[in-house]
């Protein structure tokens, strides 16, 4: 188990051995390469720092385009320093879609998917990794098999579902089909199997603790951090989410992202390409003042937990 | 003693778990509670016990697998009965028996070019995407593994794509790319080179690649990271006693060690590529569904939409995601042999 995430997954210290029985030898700091050699050469600052510019730029740029006008946006070269019509562009976009409450659907939607694919994901892991039962393995294999359907095969009967229960257009119709997610099921297992000692469980189960109690006093304060990521993790990927609440909801009740293929869908040359920019900007900005202040704890549970596979 | 007796004869191993952790509780309960004495709440809390044992384990995976069934099988199995029929969008009970005749129409020489193109649309961007992002969050990872100065900032830096939407970096990357004042082209320009990312083939191609590629690089960086970090240090050691240069080491120890989870990244990255939807789709902007002008960066995603929604032809539609099964099925067995054929010189 290696270091779990809000203790701040700075310092990758030596990530303890695989073994529960071998002796930890004293290491200061763990060290990639061999011998000597750990530290980046400027060559590896030189590459990383271009992967940091790849992958900031677009965002710095959206920035850029969302405080301009249309006609700055379109001439060549184009421009590289902020202009100074953010708020009208905000006001704009904000009247050309339902922005305001697109970020309330979205904000709900994601709630309440992240909320229930965690305590799910968690009773469902905390049973596959500590609990014995018939048919355990093969149900565990299913789970798994179940990552590689794509969801697309089953929009269309899902369609029809929703829309005979009346549910089209209707929040509830994009939270149904994700309170639960076999990723998250995996993602817990892996990671009670090794955080959560057996001996706890049983010594619960000894003093005659029922499961709720065990769940509750056990599992869960083990289980916190890795549930943090968990929660994280899949409320980015609700909020991004995009084909299915394309084809079920409208623009009278749109999650940011049906909003912003709303804006950018009309294309061409008569739509203003700075107000598109802003919608963009305004659909992304509460991810990234989360991962702004989080991202090294949400870095920290990826790289600690996420994928032992 | 009945209900524990014939427990045991049911031969269940949940019902040998519960015995046993009933013979594990009594020596220690024993001291605490004087038990023998109380014959009668006792046997009611012990059945109660096991019971609860008994059950709570299906009662936790309970919630995944119905709504699993609800939601993702059964609507499975019902796209495969609906893909045997024509159904139209707006009269979906009026169905009429077409057996294979959907599927017959996708191999149709003539019928099927639009789904071939699709098809060849879906394996060519799915190329372009995820070799080159698998390729570079491997070195990106390989680097973020040094002892680095403004670590955290890099490894934040490289995730930030992730937390934008395929709606917001697709918008984003439309203008970047744009023919005429796109900044893309604004620098290729300064060597001469001025492609149409929009109505060429290639082009459009390569940049919806792009989106793709730059939203899911940092995350897979970092799951690659999380894996070459339990590489035990003793490997290393080894490798550099024999004198193995880093570039060695990389080749000979790191990636032979993370095997596992390139495979797993590999089989995501197919998985999402093949399901290509929102990218294709905002960047045509207006002809969105159509793919392109000239359906020049049409996914089987994008036509299976086209197909249900726009044209109403919910059985045709329903034929192309079997077939999107089926295909990937299909890779996912390749996928497994090739990784089966690389452990095997390891092993022997």
């Amino acid at each position: 188990m290696a270091a779990t995430a809000p203790t701040g997954p700075a310092v990758p210290t030596a990530p303890t051995p695989a073994g529960p029985a071998a002796p930890p030898p004293p290491r200061r700091r763990f060290r990639p390469g061999a011998g000597d050699q750990d530290k980046a050469g400027p060559l590896a600052y030189l590459l990383l720092g271009l992967a940091a510019v790849v992958s900031l730029f677009p965002l710095y740029w959206t920035f850029v385009a969302a405080s301009s006008t249309g006609e700055r946006v379109a001439q060549s070269p184009p421009p590289l320093v902020p202009g100074g019509e953010l708020w009208h562009n905000v006001s704009t976009a904000w009247e050309q879609a339902e922005l305001g409450k697109a970020l309330l659907n979205s904000t709900v939607v994601a709630g309440c998917v992240a909320l229930s694919t965690v305590l799910f994901a968690t009773l469902a892991g905390f049973a596959f990794a500590k609990l014995r039962f018939r048919g355990r393995n093969a149900l565990l294999t299913l789970v798994v098999a179940t990552m590689t359907v794509p969801p697309q095969l089953s929009v269309i009967p899902l369609y029809r579902i929703i829309t005979d229960l009346g549910w089209g257009n209707q929040l509830q119709a994009v939270i149904l089909p994700s309170l639960v997610a076999a990723f998250g099921v995996f993602f817990m297992r892996q990671f009670l199997l090794e955080a959560l000692p057996t001996e706890l469980v049983e010594a619960a189960r000894v003093d005659g603790a029922h499961s709720l109690r065990i769940i509750w006093h056990v599992v869960f304060p083990v289980a916190r951090p890795a549930m943090a990521v968990l929660g994280m993790l899949v409320f980015v990927q609700s909020w991004n989410d995009f084909f299915w609440p394309f084809v079920v909801l409208t623009q009278q009740n749109p999650t940011v992202q049906v909003a912003l293929s709303a804006i950018g869908g009309g294309s061409g040359h008569d739509i203003n390409q700075a107000v598109v920019m802003t919608g963009a900007l305004v659909g992304t900005l509460p991810l990234l003042l989360v991962f702004a202040v989080l991202g090294k704890h949400i870095v920290g549970g990826i790289t600690a937990g996420a994928v032992k596979s | 003693m009945a209900p524990s007796t014939r427990a045991a004869a049911e031969d269940d191993s949940a019902a040998h778990q519960a015995a046993a952790h009933q013979a594990a509780a009594r020596p220690a309960a024993k001291p605490l509670t004087d038990t023998s004495a109380t014959p009668g709440p006792r046997g009611l809390r012990s059945r109660l016990h096991r019971f609860d044992v008994r059950a709570s384990p299906y009662v936790f995976v309970a919630p995944f697998f119905l709504c699993f069934a609800a939601f993702g099988l059964f609507p499975l199995v019902w796209t495969g009965w609906l893909s045997l029929h024509r159904v139209d969008l707006l009269d979906p009970d009026a169905m009429s028996w077409l057996g294979l005749d959907n599927y017959a129409r996708l191999l149709d020489a003539d019928r099927g070019e639009q789904f071939r193109n699709a098809l060849g649309n879906t394996v060519t961007i799915g190329v372009l995407s995820t070799v080159p992002q698998l390729l570079m969050a491997l070195g990106l990872a390989h680097l973020l593994n040094y002892r680095l100065r403004g670590r955290g900032f890099l490894r934040v830096a490289v995730l930030a794509p992730y937390a934008t939407s395929i709606a917001a970096a697709t918008l984003v990357f439309v203008q970047l790319f744009n023919p005429d004042y796109g900044l893309v082209n604004w620098f290729l320009s300064l060597v001469g080179v001025r492609p149409d990312w929009y109505a060429d083939t290639w082009p459009a191609q390569i940049a919806i690649s792009t989106v793709v590629t730059w939203r899911w690089t940092g995350y897979n960086a970092l799951i690659y990271l999380a894996a070459m970090q339990s590489v035990p240090k003793d490997l290393y050691e080894a490798a550099s006693l024999d004198g193995a240069s880093r570039w060695q080491q990389f080749t000979r120890v790191t990636v032979p060690s993370i095997r596992p989870t390139i495979l797993f990244t590999a089989v995501v990255s197919t998985i999402g590529a093949t399901q290509l939807f929102g990218e294709p789709l905002l960047f045509g902007g207006g002809v969105g569904v159509s793919g392109g002008s000239a359906h020049q960066y049409q996914t089987l995603a994008l036509y299976m939409y086209e197909l249900g929604w726009p044209s109403r032809q919910l059985g045709r539609a329903a034929a192309v995601a079997w077939s999107m099964l089926l295909i990937l099925l299909l890779i996912g067995a390749v996928q497994y042999l090739i990784a089966r054929r690389n452990r095997a010189p390891q092993e022997g």
